[in-house]
């Protein structure tokens, strides 16, 4: 955020400068603590072929993609020029400052006959007049929405200052039929919603899916053979394994940010404990012991700490522990009650559940517990889930009387959450880390 | 020129692509402790088959499967001992049956803690059950937390309902 306010304010420096050129003025709006959006051009991007179809949909998904973040005002493709093939590298910058844009992202397609696709991607200070960053994408031709997804990080982490995060996944809980009959599976989507599929049938249910640190599997609860139990995935095959052999009840696990362990949940005699088991299999390490409710446990980004909720209080309340368990403290003390903590990975902030008058709202606040802040205000959000940056949170929101879920983003900076584009209801976002 | 430049920017940017931070090293286990002790069921069939038509015959002689919880509660009144009581002489005089104790939380708990408290609740009827006299071999339990309202509206009445445990009689 500061980086970007930064970026504007060298754009409106050198818009000072150039005074003669007639610039749009450029204005650092703080609205409520929101920077206003960044005009930024994004016209359809020409082709060495002259296929001018690939250069449109790219421009389009990487128009989508600002967009997204809440920090821009995208023009284009759509109502704007194009350019010539020559003018990739070497914007005509009169033009995009007329059409009243502060910034431009510009490239050009080449596509050779073995099926690769490579985009060259250039992000340019209009009012400056200069180039910001310029990175070359090879996909596979049919992976093309992932190169674009590469150039709105580029263009968005060189504005921002943050890490990228929108050449992503998300996993979720697909929800459908009545509320009292409802079928629930796991899908998987890219973060903008596009080449979403399912990953179970819906004959048992399952909850709560979430990423290893790879991506490439899950860790999930299913109640398959009328048993709650957590499994493992791998997401490429479909394969899936039990991780504790035997009945016992297991529930809201997470990966070691390495990814050798698992931490969860295992109830048993009306006791819930919180346990770390190996990724592979075998014998669980309990890592809690109170008579409470300990569960939601999310280790640290290090792998030090974990953060996770009990009522041994009496109420809700989220705690941190060492990884082998001990040192165990309660952080929150805001009032009311905290439940589904998730550690940034980051390691900053800690985004949680707060329930209080009657509903469910989703928060950060700091690993000691400093600094909590709100950022959604509605019946029932829940579940966040971080995306790789730290910069943003996913949650599921369930709607009263209907309780159908629909997931939403939210900056931690503030802002409206945006909702997810899923092609049925969803509830228990994992968002995964950057694609490799 | 231009072509030269993208090419060496492409080799660059997979290179940046590939590298990640090597992940954070959990130090070793300094204790070992058993885990819990899994579900007292000890058929070796791990998977649980309703019986309907036993199921039906519970209801009828017991008077219902099904006892009720204040919010955020798991201790039994004295009218959901009576109908436990009346479930255990059901399960004794049927030997041959097993039950799965579900318990279930209404919508206003977040998804783990329900989970948690739906343990609580079918715990505690199956506890009542075993000290009425029913072998705790025979007896299993699962939570549904909030994932099975058998109500659906967003009211007291519908809340009360679902704050439940079932007692599913199972092979």
């Amino acid at each position: 955020m500061k980086r970007l306010a930064a970026a504007l304010f060298a754009i409106a420096v050198s818009t000072t400068a150039n005074a003669q050129d007639d610039p749009p003025p450029l204005e650092v709006d703080v609205v409520g603590g929101i920077q206003a959006p960044m005009a930024i051009a994004v016209p359809s991007i020409p082709s060495q072929s002259g296929d001018l179809a690939i250069g449109r949909q790219i421009a389009e998904v990487i128009s989508s993609d600002l967009r997204a973040t809440g920090l821009f005002t995208p023009l284009g493709p759509t109502g704007i020029a194009s350019y010539s093939y020559a003018q990739a590298s070497n914007p005509v910058y009169a033009t995009w400052r007329n059409a009243g844009a502060a910034a431009l992202v510009s490239g050009y397609v080449e596509q050779d006959p073995g099926g690769r696709l490579t985009l060259a991607c250039y992000l340019f200070d209009v009012a400056a007049g200069r180039e910001l960053a310029r990175q070359g994408f090879a996909v596979n031709a049919g992976d093309w929405r992932r190169a674009a997804h590469k150039c709105a990080d580029l263009v968005y982490s060189r504005l921002s200052g943050e890490q990228p995060f929108l050449d992503t996944k998300v996993v979720y809980v697909a929800e459908t039929g009545p509320k009292n009959a409802r079928v629930k599976r796991i899908a998987i989507m890219d973060s903008d919603g596009t080449n979403h599929r399912y990953l179970t049938a819906g004959r048992a249910t399952v909850l709560t899916p979430r990423f290893s640190p790879r991506g490439d599997k899950l860790v999930y609860m299913s109640y398959q053979g009328r048993r709650p139990r957590v499994y493992v995935m791998d997401v490429a095959t479909g394969q899936e394994r039990l991780l504790v052999p035997g009945t016992a009840f297991t529930f809201a696990p997470r990966f070691s940010p390495d990814g050798r362990q698992i931490v969860f949940s295992m109830a048993a005699g009306g006791n819930t404990d919180i346990y770390v088991v190996s990724a592979d299999g075998g014998t669980p390490r309990r890592l809690t012991a109170t008579p409470g409710a300990d569960t939601s446990p999310s280790f640290s980004p290090d792998g030090n700490r974990i953060v996770f909720e009990s009522d041994r209080s009496g109420s809700q309340q989220l705690y941190v522990m060492n990884y082998d368990g001990s040192n165990q403290r309660r952080i929150s003390f805001g009032g009311g009650q905290y439940a589904s903590p998730m550690w940034s990975p980051r390691g900053d902030l800690i985004a949680f559940t707060k329930i209080g008058g009657g509903a469910f709202r989703i928060g950060v606040m700091g690993p000691s517990g400093s600094g909590e802040r709100l950022l959604t205000n509605a019946w029932q959000d829940e579940g966040p889930s971080w995306a790789p940056n730290g910069q943003f949170v996913m949650f599921h929101r369930t709607a009263q009387g209907s309780g159908n879920a629909t997931l939403y983003a939210v900056s931690i900076n503030g802002g409206q959450p945006r909702r997810m584009p899923t092609p049925v209801g969803g509830s228990d976002p994992s968002w995964s880390p950057l694609n490799n | 020129m231009k072509k030269s430049v993208l090419i060496g920017m492409t080799a660059l940017a997979l290179v940046a692509c590939g590298k990640k931070t090597p992940p954070a090293e959990i130090p070793p286990a300094t204790t070992e402790q058993p885990a819990n002790p899994p579900g007292t069921a000890t058929d070796d069939s791990v998977d649980l088959v309703e019986l309907p038509a036993m199921q039906a015959d519970l209801i009828a002689k017991a008077g219902s499967d099904t006892v009720y919880f204040g919010t955020d509660e798991y201790s039994l009144d004295a009218q959901s001992q009576a109908t436990l009581a009346a479930q255990a002489r059901w399960m004794m005089a049927n030997p041959s049956v097993r039950a799965s104790i579900e318990g279930h939380a209404d919508e206003r708990g977040t998804r783990e803690y329900n989970l948690a408290l739906g343990e609580r609740r079918a715990n505690a009827a199956k506890e009542f059950l075993i000290a009425q006299g029913v072998p705790a071999g025979r007896l299993t339990t699962i939570s549904w937390g909030k994932e099975r309202p058998v109500a659906v509206g967003s009211n007291e009445e519908a809340w009360a309902q679902n704050r439940r445990a079932v007692t599913v009689v199972v092979r």
